[in-house]
């Protein structure tokens, strides 16, 4: 099998690469922004217990 | 009504048998090792979809009706399965966090309603791709398509519901009521390719049964099932540490945390 036939996935390119390209898309954004989220919470939590130290 | 009362021991009786839970579920516990687990969750997972991703692309053989449009399958089925998995933890974890009165347990059901919305997103979109080739339509009101979509709504609903709320416990406690009412939905969505007339195919795979597909493609499935069974632990992980650091007010332990863990 070519790289073109590969690629070509018997005519249904469009439908299988758009598929796969989304579905890593979803996973990749979902890793990064859970550690976003993490981070912000971090901060924020850092952020409070400064601030009550000193009311 | 106040939750800290059974953490802090403060009544005579939660039996002393249960003494390990609650110091697992403590905060600091729970944020540590949750922190832990995550790599070895994630890494796993990376493997795994690799070789998924190369036996259902490469090595499993074109399907006999639908050629190549099958390989679809590889992605769409994991991403549903997890729509509604990741959907019964969150309202089991829900129901948890308002019978025991558990904190930690709301922290995981608040955690679990973005990922199982993003799976659930992940489903509709790539099943409607499926659809175009093989059904000649993007979108049909089936029952198993409208009851996922339905399924969304309720994840959405719920992010909605607990954001309009300024105080966690009273967005915990209103949202756990959402939660478990929706389960409802989970064996509606499905069931409904067997209980209905569906366009939608009918179950491939079955723990009881023999599998209706080859094994030269189901493995592949099974595969990337479990990768993104141990990715989702590793997302929940970092959005439950998250959850934790929101909820918590014992400021002692908060002002050591390492802003690179």
């Amino acid at each position: 099998m070519s790289l073109g036939e590969f690629l070509h996935m018997g005519g249904y390119a469009p439908y299988i690469w758009s598929c796969y390209g989304l579905t890593m898309a979803v996973l990749i954004g979902m890793e990064w922004a859970s550690r976003r989220d993490l981070k912000a919470a971090q901060l924020q939590a850092r952020r409070r217990t400064q601030t009550a130290g000193n009311p | 009504m106040n939750s800290e009362s059974r953490i802090t021991g403060d009544e005579s009786r939660p039996a002393t048998r249960w003494l390990w839970f609650y110091k697992l579920a403590s905060p600091p516990h729970a944020y540590r090792l949750l922190g832990l687990w995550r790599p070895w969750l994630l890494w796993p997972a990376v493997v795994l979809m690799l070789i998924g991703v190369y036996g259902g692309l490469m090595l499993a053989p074109p399907d006999y009706q639908q050629k190549d449009a099958f390989r679809i399958m590889y992605v769409h089925v994991p991403s549903a399965s997890l729509s509604l998995m990741v959907y019964v933890m969150m309202a089991v974890a829900a129901a948890i966090g308002v019978i025991w009165r558990i904190k930690l347990a709301h922290a995981v059901a608040a955690a679990c309603a973005p990922i199982g919305a993003w799976f659930t997103v992940l489903a509709l979109v790539t099943g409607s791709i499926w659809g175009k080739p093989m059904w000649g339509t993007w979108w049909e009101w089936d029952p198993r398509l409208t009851s996922e979509l339905i399924l969304l709504f309720l994840y959405l609903g719920y992010m909605a519901l607990r954001a309009s709320f300024d105080d966690v416990q009273r967005a915990d406690r209103a949202s756990a009521i959402l939660a478990m009412v929706g389960v409802v939905n989970v064996p509606i969505v499905k069931y409904s390719v067997v209980w209905w007339n569906s366009l939608h195919q009918g179950p491939s795979i079955s723990l009881l049964k023999k599998s209706a597909i080859d094994g030269s493609m189901v493995w592949p499935l099974l595969l990337l099932l479990l990768a993104f069974v141990l990715y989702f632990g590793a997302v929940l992980c970092t959005r439950v540490r998250a959850e934790i650091l929101r909820r918590e007010r014992n400021t002692a332990w908060l002002s050591q945390i390492d802003a690179k863990s």
